[in-house]
């Protein structure tokens, strides 16, 4: 089975492709600055389905190209970012965007490092009242001992040992 | 004849190090000398091998020897003999050989430095080298053998990647790997440790070292490879959250944390488990990177020609090293002591914060890169994680990193009052505030409240420094004091103001080049002008440009500020001869204060051709900074209790400068 | 929290991202769900390929099961699935119809020519823009329609005979059924 799914991939990256095109950015001009940022944040904030890992942006497939140029239309039109990501999430799914949206099967995502964080800091509140409460439980004299003949030199460390 | 010779040296390691594995730690369980003895003489044999390996290796690569598929993929006669040798570690193979060829060298520079620690101790610490040399050797035996012939031989090779035929990215992945191969030698101790049953302070001081030295190198490997994707993609852009970029970043994050646990075990003997735990994890991400790269379970530009097979191999690998260290962890943490008392505001608590910012950092990355596949394991539809992810979640947490900075270094140690911290910052505090208001003026950034953010937590961390700096030096007679403390032992202090001077810089960089930062996609035909920012960049056309093997269309480009020429520009998009791929050099003026920056696009007809020009303010900054980091991290290691074998001379000086300032020798890092 | 339990949640973060990951090494991270399955086909109205002159629109494709395969002459392994498509063409179980994804029209008749005509007709879309529409992302792509002009299922990459015996017949018989 892993054979065949290399196989099946390696297939994939060498046959399912759309050619290459000379394209440029260039031809994009927008009467309104606003509109110009605009179409290239949501052209920067799309991916290209066919390439690995490249933006809309950034991309010279030729669907890439076609797509942009679908945008610059609807844009011209008068249409807005959300416009755009609406027609191309229809179309393509969650997966265009490189930005993904909030919605319930994305909470993980967007609040996932909160719950992270908050875990974190509650153990780390933990940890530390327990510390600041616990006996002075420094390097025993023994254990002192050892560490200096180990390292054949008096200890740094005993300025911190008040 | 020549490339078995590689294999066979390969067998031959591989032999060594399962040897190096098994007998040195069961005779430091039986306490056999000569058993434990064996294992600086067995690295040593290993590092042998190996060199011998990658040597073969290269030799084929030199001497066009197409019988080596490996070759034939990636050698070419023409290829320059730079990128020959670079090669070696150019594609899947040959890096990995390189993973087990610096392993072998980290093995050996423990076994070389290790004369002051136990014998049991460095037994067990290069059995578990060993161990982790068993699996990479047999992952390319295996699975990924560099040294593979192929017949009918071909006339030609199919040449190196293009995107990787460039000093920067030549130099890139060993640096990157030394970093990665570093962190096994903290794993290894924790390991050592774990097994041995004796975490103390000892066993900090001596990871410390090793950890800030793998620490540096994948710094300078990470910022080597952003600047790389700067200048070679033609995009402008120093971070793009890819896969592999992210792979790369964790083990760093986890790492720093590392570093400033270390910091607190070593000084305190507090955080024990915590700071084991980091070091087994900064290692397992690493690993963890390498999965994901040779996989082929997440797309990336960058991935390697990936093999659900070795992806296999991979994963049982990491379920062996980073699931049975886990184990181990569960198994002996428990025992590990608790540490020092200290109270909620003192270097420990800050340090502790510093750890848990850095963690969950390090754990969003891990979630961001994982979540396409999570959500397509899960069923719950195919997302893709992307920059503005990535970007929301940093702006929104590094902040407080950067704050914590400045309070963290300046505390002390167990305990310190809270009117001491307010009295020593309060001056920074109201500067840092004052200036970030000020950024906000129409003048600089016109209301623009990142730059005001970002601006403000720059000088935060200088001024908090500075103060610093000066409390330190209150009792130490000028700058002859100074001089005298950084001669002593005040290195890795000193290192650590270097290296957070560092964090100021990125943070301006970033601000900066993310806010004020010009694109311009354009059309221009020969002889004419394009303005941004106020420089004049006047087109002169573009010319064809052969290279040794490959054919570059150059553009020249003046750049002149109010009618004064300051640079000419000569921007590349070239076209290999056996990867037709094109591929662009932007053309760079670089300054301190900003870049300037033009990218070949598309030949449209006539002489015309598009264009991307920027203008990138202090965008340097954040590769200077990796520098000030990693000159810091170094000049932390000098530090004059690492150098054990000279202490004992000079023992009795270091005492008395030691402990003549008790108050300045706390805050040492 | 027990004293030692603790020690072992790091070993259970571990455990869930490896079953992750192993998971993952069976998965293709390049393959994308159709939002459009559920829902109409969308509306074109473009010439057919072999009569430049006559226009066929979604409408026309409405009573009847049917596959729609998109395809070029540029695209090598649309040639490969090719005679895949002709032996189910032979067998009478489905229409098939082309979308004919931004190529010549003298390329692409020259091809059914030569390597046989499985389509009951085929859509030139010459500017892509209802390949757009269908969510195409590459070639071949097949959807599977029912009656009423929704789409079932799609399959992106070359349908092969298993795919077709195993996945798509038992659907078209079963949409057939449904009426």
């Amino acid at each position: 089975m892993m054979f065949v799914r290399s196989f099946l991939l390696s297939l994939f990256f060498l046959v399912f492709a759309t050619p290459l095109h000379a394209a440029t950015l260039a031809e994009y001009t927008f009467e309104d600055p606003q509109k110009a940022a605009d179409f290239r944040e949501v052209i920067d904030e799309m991916r290209c389905l066919v390439c690995q890992n490249e933006s809309l942006a950034g991309s010279n497939a030729e669907l890439a190209v076609d797509l942009r140029n679908e945008i610059f239309d609807m844009m011209t039109a008068g249409q807005g970012k959300d416009d755009v990501i609406r027609f191309m999430v229809a179309r393509y799914g969650d997966f265009v965007l490189y930005d993904p949206p909030m919605k319930p099967s994305t909470y993980p995502l967007w609040f996932g490092p909160l719950v992270l964080l908050i875990i974190g800091a509650l153990v780390l509140i933990r940890a530390l009242r327990k510390k600041s409460v616990t006996q002075e439980t420094e390097l025993s004299n023994d254990e002192q001992q050892r560490l200096d003949t180990l390292l054949k030199q008096p200890s740094d460390s005993k300025d911190a040992k008040k | 004849m020549i490339p078995e010779i590689g294999h066979y040296a390969l067998i031959l390691a591989l032999s060594l190090a399962i040897i190096q594995a098994i007998i040195p730690l069961a005779g430091s369980y039986t306490n056999t000398h000569s058993w434990m003895a064996l294992s600086r003489p067995l690295v040593w044999g290993q590092l042998l091998f190996l060199t011998l390996s990658t040597i073969v290796l290269a030799n084929a690569f030199l001497a066009n020897d197409f019988s080596v598929i490996y070759v034939a993929q990636h050698g070419n006669t023409k290829l320059p003999d730079l990128y020959k040798i670079s090669a070696v570690w150019g594609a899947h193979e040959g890096s990995l050989l390189l993973w087990a060829f610096l392993l072998a060298a980290w093995s050996a520079a423990i076994a070389l430095f290790s004369r002051n620690l136990p014998l049991p101790v460095v037994a067990r610490v290069l059995s578990v080298m060993g161990m982790i040399s068993i699996g990479f050797l047999l992952f390319l035996l295996l699975t990924s053998n560099p040294f593979d012939r192929t017949f009918p031989v071909p006339f030609e090779g199919r040449e190196l990647n293009p995107m990787l035929q460039d000093p920067g990215l030549a130099i890139h992945p060993p640096l990157l790997y030394m970093g990665y191969v570093g962190f096994s030698v903290a794993f290894a101790f924790s390991i050592a440790a774990l097994l041995g049953g004796k975490l103390d302070a000892s066993w900090a001081r001596w990871s410390r070292p090793w950890t800030t030295v793998a620490w540096v190198f994948l710094t300078v490997g990470i910022a080597l490879g952003s600047w790389w994707a700067y200048y070679e993609l033609g995009w402008g852009g120093w971070w793009f959250w890819d896969p592999v970029e992210n792979a790369s970043l964790m083990p760093w994050l986890v790492g720093t944390a590392l570093m400033h646990s270390l910091a607190v075990t070593e000084k305190r003997g507090a955080f024990k488990s915590w700071t084991v735990l980091l070091a087994l994890f900064a290692f397992s991400l690493s690993l963890l990177g390498t999965f994901l790269v040779r996989s082929g379970v997440l797309t990336s530009v960058h991935s390697f020609a990936s093999d659900p097979e070795r992806g296999v191999f991979i994963l049982i690998f990491l379920l062996v090293a980073i699931g049975g260290s886990l184990m181990l962890y569960a198994w002996r943490a428990p025992y590990i002591s608790g540490g020092g008392r200290f109270d909620l505001i003192s270097r420990e608590t800050f340090l502790l914060g510093n750890n848990l910012l850095l963690s969950v950092l390090a754990g969003l990355i891990l979630l961001g890169t994982l979540a396409p596949l999570i959500y397509d394991a899960m069923e719950w539809g195919k997302i893709s994680v992307g920059f503005p992810w990535f970007n929301k979640m940093f702006v929104l947490l590094t902040p407080f990193l950067a704050l914590l900075i400045g309070v963290g270094s300046i505390s002390r140690w167990k305990h310190t009052d809270a009117a001491f911290l307010v009295k020593q910052l309060r001056v920074a505090f109201v500067v840092s505030l004052a200036f970030g208001l000020l950024t906000l003026l129409p003048l600089f950034s016109d209301g623009n409240l990142m730059v005001g953010l970002g601006m403000g937590l720059a000088m935060w961390v200088v001024t908090s420094h500075l103060v610093n700096v000066k409390e330190r030096l209150k009792h130490k007679a000028g700058f002859n004091g100074f001089l005298r403390d950084l001669s002593g032992g005040g290195r890795s202090y000193y290192g650590m103001i270097l290296a957070h001077m560092g964090v100021a810089m990125f943070i301006v960089g970033v601000t900066m080049v993310s806010n004020y930062g010009i694109e311009q996609d354009i059309r221009m035909s020969p002889g004419d002008t394009a303005n941004i920012a106020g420089y004049d960049f006047k087109f002169e056309g573009v010319s064809e440009f052969p290279g040794p093997n490959y054919n570059a269309h150059r553009g020249r480009f003046l750049i002149s500020k109010d009618g004064e020429q300051i640079a000419i520009l000569l921007p590349e998009k070239r076209t290999y001869f056996v990867q037709t791929r094109p591929m662009t050099e932007a053309g760079i003026d670089w300054g301190l204060t900003r870049d300037l920056y033009v990218s070949l696009g598309e030949s449209l007809g006539g002489g015309d051709w598009s264009m991307r020009l920027y203008y990138k303010p202090y965008i340097r900054w954040i590769w200077i900074a990796s520098i000030f980091m990693g000159l810091g991290g170094l000049l932390a290691i000098t530090d004059r209790r690492y150098r054990t074998a000279r202490k004992r001379a000079s023992s009795t000086s270091t005492l008395t400068a030691g402990s003549s300032t008790p108050a300045a020798a706390e805050s040492h890092s | 929290m027990s004293r030692y339990l603790r020690f072992l949640v790091p070993l259970a973060i571990f455990a869930v991202i490896a079953t992750f990951l192993f998971k993952g090494l069976d998965m293709n991270p390049r393959e994308i769900p159709s939002p459009l399955i559920g829902k109409q086909v969308p509306e074109f109205s473009l010439p057919l390929l072999e009569q430049p002159d006559t226009q066929i629109t979604n409408k026309d494709l409405l009573g009847k099961v049917y596959l729609l395969n998109v395809w070029a002459t540029w695209c090598v392994s649309c040639r490969a699935e090719h005679e895949t498509l002709v032996q189910l063409g032979r067998m009478n179980k489905v229409d098939i119809y082309g979308l004919n994804w931004k190529d010549e029209r003298a390329a692409a008749q020259t091809w059914l020519r030569q390597l046989g005509n499985p389509y009951a007709a085929n859509i030139f879309d010459k500017k892509g823009r209802t390949a757009i529409d269908l969510g195409v992302y590459g070639a071949p792509e097949t959807f599977l329609v029912d009656a009423k002009g929704i789409i079932h299922y799609k399959h992106a990459g070359p349908v092969n005979p298993d795919l077709i015996r195993d996945k798509i017949l038992p659907m078209v018989a079963e949409l057939k059924k449904k009426g």
